[in-house]
């Protein structure tokens, strides 16, 4: 019970973590000098967004817990956490950024998370 | 003659991939150095006080440690970079290469044994990669780049653009 708790947490709280740092980063609008300063510039505005210390600090709770669970013996959650992942973000990203998932991205999709579950399953 | 809407659009696909493949190179490499530092210093003998600051000072003279650091912070940067012009449900699946390529470095340099069902789920990632690819990088409204102080908006210049399509 408590595994599964934390296996959700490492799911949602990652996921949900990088779309918040998505969000961020697209509020900043598109970068188009890659000189260090203009992007030391767009890190400090990223650092003032609230969605992206939001995302930070999803991630930091799901990299904590996935230290929990690393920490008992058994890791096969990683499997279905990992490529599940990928079917998740494509659901934020339709549905929290207002992506268009087209039938090929959904298709590329499902086709990498049963491809990283073989990866790590073999 | 290819318009000028085209053109962005190769330019986009361009800059999109040269930062996936920057995300896939740190990221693996952020990994394995992390990996192998940790690994060098093994688990703290207790999860209490003391042999966690042991492990975390261990830790921090590891010179593995710092360039995997060095290497997932670089990961991070461009994952942001990417991030303020590509669709997050692109980037995502489109970065998962680095679990196809992990396996196929393994093989080729290190002579690694790749079972065939990691075979299968080298080939699947190859093939969603390849459809995610060729879906447009961005399908929200671009916020326009003079909203942000990064550069007044000029055309894409120096480092990204140079890249071919997918």
């Amino acid at each position: 019970m408590q595994t599964a708790l934390f296996v959700l947490l490492v799911a949602v709280a990652g996921t949900s973590g990088e779309m918040f740092v998505s969000r961020a980063m697209k509020s900043i609008g598109e970068v188009t000098s890659f000189r260090p300063e203009a992007i030391a510039r767009v890190v400090v505005r990223a650092l003032a967004s609230a969605w992206m210390w939001a995302g930070l600090g999803m991630m930091a709770l799901a990299f904590f817990s996935l230290l929990v669970l690393l920490s008992g013996a058994n890791v096969s959650f990683v499997v279905p956490v990992t490529a599940l992942s990928y079917v998740m973000a494509a659901l934020g990203g339709r549905f929290f950024l207002g992506e268009h998932v087209n039938a090929n991205r959904w298709l590329g999709v499902c086709l990498v998370c049963a491809g990283v579950a073989l990866v790590w399953a073999g | 003659m290819p318009s000028g809407q085209h053109l962005r659009g190769q330019q986009l696909r361009g800059k999109t991939a040269t930062m996936i493949v920057l995300m896939v190179v740190f990221g693996s490499a952020g990994d394995t150095l992390m990996g192998k530092g940790m690994r060098a210093v093994g688990p703290p003998a207790t999860w209490s006080l003391a042999p966690v600051v042991t492990f975390l000072v261990q830790a921090a003279g590891s010179r593995a440690v710092w360039m995997g650091f060095a290497s997932l912070l670089l990961f991070f940067l461009s994952y942001m970079l990417v991030l303020t012009w590509a669709d997050f449900s692109y980037v995502l699946p489109a970065s998962a290469a680095s679990f196809a390529v992990v396996p196929l470095l393994g093989h080729f340099f290190l002579g690694e044994e790749v079972s065939p069902v990691r075979w299968a789920g080298v080939t699947l990632i190859a093939l969603g990669v390849w459809l995610v690819g060729n879906t447009q990088p961005r399908t929200t409204p671009s916020t326009p780049p003079g909203t942000t102080d990064a550069e007044p908006a000029s055309e894409a210049p120096v480092t990204a653009a140079s890249a071919k399509g997918d």
